[in-house]
């Protein structure tokens, strides 16, 4: 059962990622991504990893996606931008792309191998995941939260004049 | 002694350093007591050092102090007196100390006269180091200052180019020489590991074969060295051109001192030469060949100094050959007999040249007897002595050297001929000079008569050239003389009347007129002879041909600077890869991307290639 | 949960295939919020080997390295989008190709 279930979710995965990846609509594009990203959180609630899928949906598309879809709406992309980006999606540009990446993808699925070891369906518990990560990694907790405040100033900085010229607030 | 020895080179080397430093600030007088008289005082004390050395005759080594020593070879600063430096010594200080006197009247117009003297100085200092050096490290010292100070006076008014042009030359063409004598130096050393002449002469004697080809190597390479010096075949074309110089120099160093050098050389290492009888008979071919051909030249030229610088060069060839048939007296005899009556011609010519106003054409000469007694008298005795006359100087040494050639067994019948035929052009061209300069119309008035400064040393050199030929030279200690007396006979009564056959011919080209001179050099081929000879048998367009144009040709192609195309080159492949390599930066991060996956594909093949074999 | 347990093997090249379609779209748009988008679905393909690695060894590194991922996948993105409003601000477009004054 859960077998099944994983590769229906996978599919969904993939799938939506392709339509995500070509759309010419930005906001469609995000939409799919997030149903991309929700099937991937599937995957992971299969995989006994209940936390990282609540993480995956709460942090990733729940926060991150959102981030995304707030950008989009305030550059106001309009219909000249979804002609621009249609006149560039044929085949012709994805030719060279489209052979690299078949041929790295094969040499991934080659070297993954052919044997099968199968995963034990035991659950890794939030409790442990948390004693992990507050154990031997809480310096990379140090590090990722300075990682975060450099995210945040630098955000801060570079939207700064945007919002102040488009509001008109003298700064 | 060893005070008395040492005192010889070293007065006019302070001399010249005082001069080269401060001449400029010192008084004309001065600058010539300096000058003057230091090469007097040096003659002085060559006379006292000859009366006190005589009487025990014993070789006199004066050590001063050690040059240099690396690893075995060690060269000392030593002087080395014996019969043959000391026959050197009395020429060149008694000449010296004689020209420099007259040179004082000579230059006494010229403003650089404190650089004259203090070249001059340095001149005869070098040449003084050269014959009395104990090593021939030392005697290459003195070799190379003599170049050098040949150069400097050679090219002495430097404002004319051709002057300059003519300095460049000599040095250059003895240079030629130089080199090869250095090279036959080098040989020695690695043969003997020394190059003190004594210990030279006695290992040859000991571990040299007889013509062998060691000994064969060295001594030609050596006598090369003393034929650029001493202006033969093929390194003479300097020589002529030398005549740049003021006369006094060409006086003492092309006449009596310099070019006597090669003869030294070859006479102090007589025990090296004896081992190699083939350069030795080379030596004479070339010393008889070389007398010829500058006697013809000497026929054909105009210019005064000119014929008496062929002339030199003719006469140091009979000097050659006495040292190539093994005649070490005569040739030596010769050396001192010729710096008497050349000296003599040289200044003599001098004083004529500065009585006429610097005229030097001998067309432009003539009916002088009457106006310029002194060197008139100078000329006939000097072109007697120089002819070989009988009772002059020159007779007996000339004579001398044509008896010992025709005793060669073999070759000295041609040998003989050859010098005999130069011995008849010598008494042509010197009494062909004597007639045209001083008999018939004057073209060209004497403005005044020389001083006693010139006079006085003119007359000296007479007096020398009559009754010099008859000092006994003591030799017999120092080189292998011939054990008999010359061939007398018929050969001596022909050898002694060839000159005088020349004289008559001469009086009948040139002052009889019973033979008509034009008649002979205007005919075809007697235009092409006079034309060919006046050129010195066309070796300076030999030269030109061989080494200048060449080496100008290479010279200019390097204008352009080949070698730095080699760097540009390295220049230019990093230039062309930064633009390949820009190109390849247009920008575009979807290109970037595609590149890095592209390498990322590439390796991990290769690490599929890796784990699947 | 039944017994059927799911082949490691095959997670894995799930996650190879999304991370190639990441790459695909990365090399493919021109549009500077299609190329972010792109590197979050390569980001996600990773987070996803992750927590397959650490559910075969039963151990919370899966998990711990997904967080960290997360976090990196925000802070970047924060940046990223900085960036492109003010690119949208200074060259009045989103097309990566006219970004190309470092050139040569």
């Amino acid at each position: 059962m859960s077998l099944a279930l994983f590769y229906l979710a996978a599919a969904v995965a993939v799938g939506a990622t392709v339509l995500a990846l070509t759309r010419a609509n930005a906001a469609h594009a995000l939409i799919y991504l997030i149903v991309s990203l929700l099937g991937v959180a599937v995957l992971f609630f299969l995989l006994g990893a209940p936390f990282a899928a609540a993480l995956e949906v709460v942090a990733y598309a729940g926060a991150i996606m959102v981030l995304f879809v707030f950008v989009i709406m305030m550059l106001n992309l309009g219909e000249e931008s979804q002609r621009e980006e249609r006149a560039l999606l044929n085949f012709r540009h994805w030719r060279l792309p489209g052979l690299l990446t078949a041929l790295l993808l094969a040499e991934l699925v080659y070297v993954m191998g052919n044997s099968v070891s199968p995963i034990p369906s035991d659950a890794v518990l939030p409790k442990q995941v948390a004693l992990t990560l507050f154990g031997p990694y809480v310096l990379g907790v140090e590090l990722a939260s300075m990682l975060l405040l450099a995210g945040l100033v630098g955000a801060y900085h570079l939207g700064q004049h945007f919002l102040a010229r488009d509001r008109g607030y003298n700064n | 002694m060893n005070l008395l020895l040492s005192l010889i080179p070293a007065l006019p080397l302070a001399s010249a350093a005082l001069l080269l430093l401060y001449g400029r600030h010192l008084t004309r007088s001065l600058v010539t007591t300096l000058g003057v008289g230091s090469i007097g005082s040096a003659a002085i004390v060559v006379v006292l050092l000859a009366t006190q050395w005589t009487a025990t005759a014993e070789p006199l080594r004066v050590q001063l102090w050690q040059w240099f020593s690396v690893g075995s070879f060690s060269v000392d600063i030593a002087l080395y007196l014996d019969q043959l430096s000391l026959i050197w010594l009395c020429t060149i200080t008694g000449i010296g100390f004689l020209i420099h006197l007259y040179s004082s009247e000579y230059m006494a117009h010229d403003s650089d006269y404190s650089r004259y003297f203090a070249y001059l100085n340095l001149f005869v200092a070098s040449m003084l180091l050269l014959v009395l050096g104990d090593s021939l490290l030392l005697l290459f010292l003195g070799w190379e200052g003599v170049g050098l100070c040949s150069y400097l006076l050679i090219g002495f008014w430097h404002q004319e180019s051709a002057n300059g042009a003519a300095a460049r030359k000599a040095f250059i063409v003895t240079r030629a020489g130089d080199a090869a004598m250095a090279l036959g130096l080098f040989l020695l050393v690695a043969e003997f590991n020394t190059l003190n002449i004594q210990e030279l002469l006695a290992a040859a004697a000991l571990q040299w074969e007889r013509g062998g080809t060691m000994a064969t190597l060295a001594c030609a390479l050596i006598f090369t060295g003393a034929v650029g010096k001493s202006a033969q075949l093929p390194l003479q074309t300097w020589l002529p051109d030398a005549m740049a110089g003021p006369t006094p120099v060409s006086a003492l160093i092309h006449a009596a001192t310099m070019v006597t050098a090669g003869i030294y050389l070859l006479a102090r290492l007589n025990g090296l030469y004896t081992m190699a009888p083939n350069v030795l008979f080379a030596i004479a071919i070339i010393g008889v060949a070389t007398s010829l051909m500058a006697a013809c030249a000497a026929l054909a030229q105009t210019d005064i100094k000119r014929i008496l610088a062929y002339s030199t060069i003719s006469q140091l060839g009979y000097m050659f050959l006495a040292l190539g048939v093994q005649a070490w007296d005569a040739g030596i005899l010769h050396m001192m007999t010729h710096a008497f009556f050349k000296a003599l011609l040289f200044l003599a010519a001098g004083a004529v040249i500065e009585c006429l106003h610097h005229e030097q054409d001998i067309r432009n000469m003539g009916g002088l007897r009457k106006r310029l007694p002194v060197p008139f008298w100078s000329f006939v005795i000097g072109s007697a002595a120089l002819a070989a006359l009988p009772a002059t100087a020159g007779f007996a040494s000339k004579d001398l050297i044509l008896l010992r050639a025709w005793e060669v067994a073999g070759d000295g019948t041609w040998l003989w001929g050859v010098a005999a035929l130069g011995a008849f052009i010598t008494a042509l061209y010197s009494f062909k000079l004597v007639f045209v300069v001083f008999f018939g119309e004057a073209k060209t008035e004497a403005t005044h008569q020389p001083g006693w400064r010139m006079a006085v040393p003119l007359i000296v050199l007479c007096l020398f050239s009559m009754v010099g030929g008859y000092i006994a030279l003591p030799l017999a200690d120092v080189l292998p003389l011939p054990s008999h007396e010359p061939a007398h006979g018929t050969i001596a009564v022909i050898s002694a009347a060839i000159p005088i056959v020349g004289v008559f011919v001469a009086y009948l080209l040139f002052l009889g007129r019973q033979v008509s001179v034009e008649a002979l050099t205007h005919s075809p081929a007697g235009l092409w002879l006079s034309g060919f000879w006046h050129g010195g048998w066309g070796m300076d367009r030999f030269y030109a041909l061989l080494v200048v144009m060449p080496y100008t040709r290479v010279a200019r192609w390097l204008r352009n600077e080949p070698i730095d195309y080699l760097v540009a080159m390295i220049t230019g492949t990093a230039v062309f890869f930064n633009g390949v390599f820009g190109a390849s930066q247009n920008g575009r991060l979807g290109r970037y991307v595609t590149v890095m996956v592209l390498g990322l594909l590439l390796m991990f093949l290769v690490l599929v290639m890796g784990v699947a074999a | 949960m039944d017994t059927m347990l799911i082949p490691l093997e095959h997670v894995l090249v799930v996650a190879s295939i999304l991370f190639a379609l990441g790459l695909f779209g990365l090399m493919f748009r021109r549009n500077i919020i299609f190329m972010l988008m792109s590197l979050e679905v390569m980001l996600n393909a990773a987070a996803l080997a992750f927590i397959a690695a650490g559910a075969h060894w039963q151990q919370a590194d899966g998990q711990v390295m997904f967080v960290f991922i997360l976090a990196i996948a925000a802070a970047e993105v924060s940046v990223g989008l900085g960036l492109v409003l003010q690119m949208r601000r200074q060259m009045q477009t989103l097309d990566m190709n006219t970004a190309i004054r470092l050139k040569g």
